[in-house]
């Protein structure tokens, strides 16, 4: 699998394909979608974070003139009798039923021709409610006597979380644990022991596009179009929830106005379902900004970390405690939970090591997977922790670093043999570009400087499918179907330049045939970086199927193998016209262990690791506590690159969202209610924000599974910035936070508790 | 919120005549009744300028603007900047520069820029940062924009 590339195919900085259709505004989004007769639904959302439904009053809103219809939870039981979703648990209902569980929790909704006169009468609702108290905090939601859900209710398609079937009176939704060597003993044994506990807040992904989906009624079928990371997914899981089977179901999407993890599973897909087969006529529902955050965030989380340090600098045990706040409804939650938790000690040799990681659920608006899977709080809190480490046994962060790197060839946690992890690569890359060993301006006056670095790593999820096909026409042109959905990333193009490599054609000539489940194969979804690796195998095989097909067809015509006879020639002799397809299927599936359930060990635990690191210059104010971004590197392992131009910029966009959820980034919660759900209080990184400098890197490498030594890159940039800016202000002036994001207030008060 | 007015507009070099609600945005009535959906709302405060629409040479929020306000003017969109198959110099220089991801934003950013070139042919980063802070991209393709500003301003310098 790991030939080279030969054709100059892979490899070229080729502009993305669909660059013109973008900046000509004629680009196909979800978002542009409408038929006649269509109807837009608007969301009447719950006002508190948790209660009991008395009474949700809809006949003012069913009065105003314009207004189709208005539906409660009863309604929609009348075509799905169990309207409970979800990838992990089936925990999340379509509308509200008996209770809700999260300010902003979908209640009601009201359906008319015209989407102003929907908003204007969803204002009409009112709900009544028994309050009830909140558990909104992941710490005390372990111990807490608020449940958020009387029943666990897991999907069943994970094994890890058979084991919850059933259990009540417990807001606990996942408990991995891994277990290495004996860390009590090692910490016993230990000449220094070190604990911190950091914390991430919750944050939202953003997408600048928000959720849309809509829905088609037909015969006994169903059509969705939906802004969707995972098409495959919400056929399957419509057509569960409406016990149908999958081929009555078909989904459809079109590029995505940016995903980052928010548009993955269900979200609005299984409401504007049941809302068409009540209706009988197309729904649309379009959210506005303010929505989003109440629909998906990422998880604020607690980070308990403690290591053990030889005299030599060598950390000879690491204790982690991880608690995931997910909100009130599971999404993806325990995934997150589990796949990052194996990694939480960080990409150290550490010979014992103790991880619990904990999926809670609290009143709090779903947390799910955002850019990173959950990795970039981890690295938050162990790429401090390390920092603080060597700056109490004066240390060189680089030099301590060094001396507990986990290299290729050496048991991870979990005990998988790390292989193709350029860890020390990017570490020596980074010490280059920030030139660590050299002088640095420490600013002077009120303006002191300092600067930090961070690594992180990651486990591509895993077991996951792909599979794609390539169609080759007649006149020797050439489509490739494949659901992974294009949301920015540059899949489209990464996808065409391999299929065109194989074939020998030029890339710009292949015609990427977007997401439909009646058309496009099965692929998992888009998510966790996995495109580029598990689709780009399948697009790989599926092109060399069709290569294979087309020699086939040389020898039947008995032309020798060699012949260069062109394709269009050989389709004339064959079928006597232009006409036929010859068409190439290739499928990929890495190989997998699970993890074992009371030690987290496995042998196999991932098919391929991201390792990516961020140095920071920063100048901060000690007058202000204002904090000003200097210089950010951002060096990666991303195997051999496709298409180095778009990798770039995957790199600098990741950095920059993690930017944002670094420095100014929280979404605001008091007295139950969300403060700041829209972009005026909310606010994202905008161009005044950019550091000062900002530079990529991918260093040489090859993943040798990957296609053509390729592997993902989508998230690869955020794991460093939040640490690597952290470790800079101590550099700077000596504080440590250990909280985000790092606000001036915060540096301030840091360093008035510091008497600095 | 049933009130209706016959409105009157060149759109895009093209006189129009359309009936709309006086409650309509001018984004509503550029997707419902021409289909152009390259302005798009997004945030719906005009904090993110996905919704960027020039009328009389001055680029707005077409998510806060209300139809009925551009009876008797000029409108242009994104899909007028072309001219027939020949993109504008911004619009080359941005995928040249690979300056957009996703490209719900870009629309905005490349009316936004043509404005800002012709008011100031050649920005210095300062300038642009400034100019174009009113525009957000999550993706956060921002030095490639910065880049596609640069390459702009010299395409329209040597003439093409």
């Amino acid at each position: 699998m790991n030939a080279t590339a030969k054709a100059g195919q892979v490899g070229r900085s080729l502009p993305r394909l669909e660059g013109r259709a973008k900046v000509t505004g004629h680009a196909e989004y979800v978002h542009n979608w409408q038929v006649p007769g269509m109807l837009h639904g608007k969301i009447f959302r719950s006002a508190i974070a948790h209660g009991r439904i008395r009474h949700v009053e809809v006949d003012a809103a069913r009065r105003v003139s314009g207004v189709h219809a208005v539906f409660v939870s009863d309604d929609v039981r009348r075509v799905i009798p169990n309207p409970y979703y979800g990838p992990a648990f089936h925990d999340q209902p379509i509308l509200a039923i008996d209770k809700v569980r999260h300010v902003g929790e979908p209640v009601a909704v009201v359906l008319a021709e015209d989407p102003h006169i929907a908003e204007e009468a969803a204002r009409l609702i009112v709900a009544e409610y028994d309050e009830l108290p909140a558990v909104t905090d992941e710490v005390e939601a372990m111990t807490s006597n608020v449940i958020v859900h009387d029943v666990l209710k897991p999907a069943g398609t994970f094994p890890d979380l058979k084991h919850l079937e059933g259990r009540k009176g417990t807001n606990l939704a996942l408990d991995f644990r891994l277990r290495r060597g004996d860390v009590r003993s090692a910490f016993a044994a230990a000449e220094h022991v070190f604990e911190h506990t950091f914390r991430t807040q919750p944050v939202m992904h953003t997408p600048l596009e928000p959720f849309v989906s809509a829905a088609e009624p037909g015969d006994g079928t169903l059509t969705i179009y939906t802004a969707s990371q995972s098409p495959s997914f919400v056929r399957i899981e419509i057509a569960r929830l409406l016990g149908w089977p999958e081929n009555h179901v078909r989904v459809k999407t079109a590029f995505l106005g940016g995903g980052f993890g928010a548009k993955l599973y269900i979200k609005l897909e299984a409401l504007v379902a049941a809302l068409a087969l009540l209706t009988r006529r197309p729904v649309k529902i379009s959210l506005a900004m303010d929505e989003q955050f109440f629909t998906i965030t990422k998880h604020p989380s607690t980070f308990r970390i403690k290591s053990a340090v030889s005299k030599d600098g060598r950390v000879t045990a690491r204790e982690c405690e991880v608690w995931w706040n997910g909100g009130a409804y599971a999404d993806i939650g325990p995934r997150v939970t589990q796949k990052s938790g194996f990694t939480a000690a960080g990409p150290y040799d550490i010979e014992n090591v103790s991880i619990d990681s904990y999926a809670l659920y609290t009143n709090r608006p779903p947390a799910g997977a955002l850019r990173g899977f959950g990795i970039p709080q981890l690295v938050w809190a162990y790429e401090s922790h390390t920092d603080m480490i060597a700056r109490a046994l004066g240390i060189d962060p680089i030099d301590f670093r060094r001396r507990n790197f986990l290299r290729d060839g050496r048991p991870q946690a979990t005990g998988t043999v790390m292989q193709d992890a350029a860890t020390g690569k990017v570490l020596d890359r980074l010490v280059e570009r920030i030139g660590w060993g050299r002088p640095f301006d420490r600013g002077q006056g009120n303006l002191k400087r300092g600067r930090g670095i961070a690594i992180g790593f990651k486990a591509s999820i895993a077991p996951t499918t792909s599979v794609a096909i390539v169609n080759l026409y007649a006149d020797g042109s050439c489509a490739l179907y494949c659901s992974t959905v294009d949301m920015g990333q540059g899949s489209d193009t990464a996808m065409a330049q391999i299929a065109a490599e194989v074939l020998d054609i030029p890339a710009e000539t292949v015609r990427v045939v977007h997401p439909d489940t009646d058309v496009t194969p099965y692929d998992m979804a888009t998510l966790g970086s996995r495109s580029t690796f598990h689709m780009g195998n399948a697009v790989k095989r599926a092109a060399e199927d069709a290569r294979a097909k087309v020699d086939a067809l040389k020898a039947e015509l008995d032309l020798p193998p060699g012949s260069n006879i062109p394709l269009p020639e050989l389709f004339r002799r064959k079928y006597g016209m232009q006409a036929g397809n010859i068409i190439g299927i290739g499928s990929f599936i890495p190989s997998y262990a699970s993890p074992d359930h009371d030690t987290g060990l496995t042998p196999n635990a991932t098919p391929f690791w991201m390792v990516g690191g961020t140095g920071a210059e920063v100048e901060v104010d000690t007058e202000t506590g204002h904090v000003r971004v200097m210089r950010l590197i951002n060096v990666a392992d991303l195997g051999t690159p496709i298409n180095l131009r778009i990798v770039e910029t995957q790199l600098s966009g990741g950095a920059i969202m993690q930017l944002g959820f670094t420095m100014q980034e929280r979404m605001e919660f008091a007295e139950g209610q969300l403060l700041n759900p829209n972009l005026a209080d909310y606010k994202i990184p905008g161009m005044r924000d950019l550091p000062a400098r900002i530079e990529n890197e991918a260093v040489a490498a090859e993943q040798r599974n990957g296609p053509f030594g390729a592997k993902g890159v989508g998230e690869t940039a955020t794991f460093g910035v939040s640490p690597a800016i952290a470790n800079a202000i101590d550099d700077a002036v000596g504080v440590r936070l250990t909280e985000l994001p790092l606000t001036p207030e915060a540096v301030y008060r840091a360093l008035t508790k510091a008497g600095r | 919120m049933s009130a209706t007015r016959r409105i009157r507009f060149t759109l895009n070099g093209r006189s129009v005549t359309v009936e709309i609600g006086t409650h309509e945005t001018l984004v509503d009535v550029l997707r419902s009744r021409f289909a152009l959906f390259g302005a798009r709302e997004s945030c719906g405060q005009g904090l993110c300028g996905c919704c960027t629409v020039v009328v009389d040479d001055r680029a707005i929020s077409g998510c806060l603007f209300l139809a009925a306000r551009v009876d008797g003017a000029r409108v242009e969109t994104i899909e007028g900047l072309a001219t027939g198959e020949r993109l504008d110099p911004v619009q080359e220089a941005f995928i040249e520069c690979g300056a957009f991801q996703c490209g719900f934003c870009t629309p905005g950013f490349v009316l936004m820029t043509k404005q800002l070139l012709d008011e100031n042919p050649e920005p210095s980063e300062d300038e642009i940062k400034h100019y174009l802070s009113g525009n957000l991209c999550r993706c956060g393709a921002y030095p490639e924009i910065i880049e596609a500003v640069r390459v702009a301003s010299r395409k329209r310098k040597s003439g093409g």
